[in-house]
């Protein structure tokens, strides 16, 4: 082609300087207009996970949220949520490392008692069509299949473990590790729950 | 070539999947249903679109050992441009097509047509190149994701057709995703004869 710049040094890095200065101004400013959008975003599906998962409430159960180290690598995060100040139903992100494709992570309601209020999966990588029916499979809304269900039960007083291991829960079809994994993300949460629980009552009896 | 066919050229003639089997990574990874391929498919055309005009500006400027840096370059910002744009603006398709986004910066499409055609065409005619090129990449990808999601669990596009207890599951997982592309293919090619 006509007016062809030469392959020289200087030629070649002059243009590619200019090409990734540009590239990266183009980039921070795309970044910059865009960074608010995303937190907004994020922080939006966070709040409808929690709202999904507890009673109705009216705080703002974000600014109240307290970690947990589970081990060196995993924190459990806690929502509690309030409506006039007394508390509801705690959001707990749990998580397992046994789901069959990777992590689980749940985001799941307790009633104050410890009472599964609600669950919604977060983010998990299970096969499609037979770990993925976890979304569902755990709060039916038929009641022929109340043993599959978590809704209203309290892991502290049933065997929360699915029916093949001796269980109260029913696993999905075809799905019994997945299962497994959801069921051990929960009582995680529950256990993290129940042990912090217990340990404020103390602190305010004293 | 005129422009008209600059443009309608990547629709069946030269379609990217059909017929030039251009891309096939994102093609087979994220067409397990309609709107996945149809998302990825704008995002796709988007980043061809920009790329072509671009590099047809800019290409008698660049030294020939550093054109496909340069042209790299280009095309990877602007994937990051609208990896952050869907993140801010539909951020549940965002999640769903995860690590492909950032994947279309080595989708050997955008950077074909960039090497092939918008290094040596004039800029009207490299962006209709790259619509039409990002139209028949979108196209091909949602006729797979809608073929894939209806047998798989008998839905398009969401709606339900029939009842997912009649779904193959194979159409839903990547075997699924390449019977039904070799099937679409053959399809495309008796048409084309006939």
């Amino acid at each position: 082609m006509a007016g062809k710049k030469e392959s020289t040094f200087t030629n070649m890095v002059l243009v590619l300087f200019v090409i990734t200065l540009i590239a990266s101004a183009a980039l921070g400013a795309v970044y910059e207009i865009t960074k608010e959008p995303i937190a907004k975003a994020k922080l939006a599906k966070k709040l409808n996970a929690i709202k999904e998962v507890v009673p109705e409430f009216n705080n703002n159960p974000s600014d109240e949220m307290y970690k947990v180290g589970l081990n060196e690598k995993d924190t459990l995060e806690f929502y509690p949520a309030k409506k006039d100040g007394i508390l509801v139903g705690t959001a707990v992100k749990t998580l397992t490392t046994k789901g069959f494709g990777g992590n689980v992570w749940i985001m799941v309601g307790f009633e104050p008692d410890g009472t599964i209020h609600n669950y919604s999966v977060l983010e998990h990588t299970e096969t499609p069509g037979l770990g993925t029916k976890m979304v569902s499979w755990f709060k039916p809304t038929e009641p022929s299949r109340e043993k599959s269900s978590v809704i209203n039960k309290n892991p502290g007083s049933i065997n929360f473990t699915v029916s093949k291991d001796g269980g109260d829960i029913d696993a999905i079809t075809a799905a019994t590790i997945s299962s497994r994994a959801f069921l051990d993300a929960i009582k995680t949460g529950y256990d993290e729950y129940m042990k912090k629980n217990n340990n404020k009552e103390e602190i305010s009896n004293e | 070539m005129s422009n008209i066919q600059n443009f309608t050229k990547g629709l069946i003639k030269e379609n990217p999947i059909f017929v030039l089997l251009l891309g096939m990574c994102p093609t087979l990874g994220v067409t397990s249903s309609a709107i996945n391929g149809l998302g990825m498919g704008l995002a796709t055309s988007f980043v061809l679109i920009m790329s072509n005009m671009v590099i047809s500006m800019v290409s008698s400027q660049i030294p020939e050992k550093v054109k496909i840096p340069s042209f790299i370059v280009i095309i990877a910002a602007f994937v990051t441009i609208i990896s952050f744009l869907m993140e801010a603006y539909t951020p549940a398709l965002h999640a769903q097509l995860g690590v492909f986004i950032p994947l279309i910066v080595v989708n050997c499409i955008v950077l074909g047509r960039a090497e092939a055609f918008a290094s040596k065409n004039k800029i009207l005619p490299s962006i209709l190149d790259g619509a039409g090129m990002g139209l028949g990449f979108s196209m091909a990808l949602t006729l797979l994701g809608s073929v894939r999601e209806l047998l798989g669990s008998g839905k398009v596009f969401g709606i339900s057709i029939f009842s997912d207890n009649y779904g193959m599951l194979i159409f839903v997982l990547a075997p699924g995703a390449f019977i039904a592309l070799g099937y679409l293919i053959a399809i495309i090619n008796r048409i084309k004869k006939a």
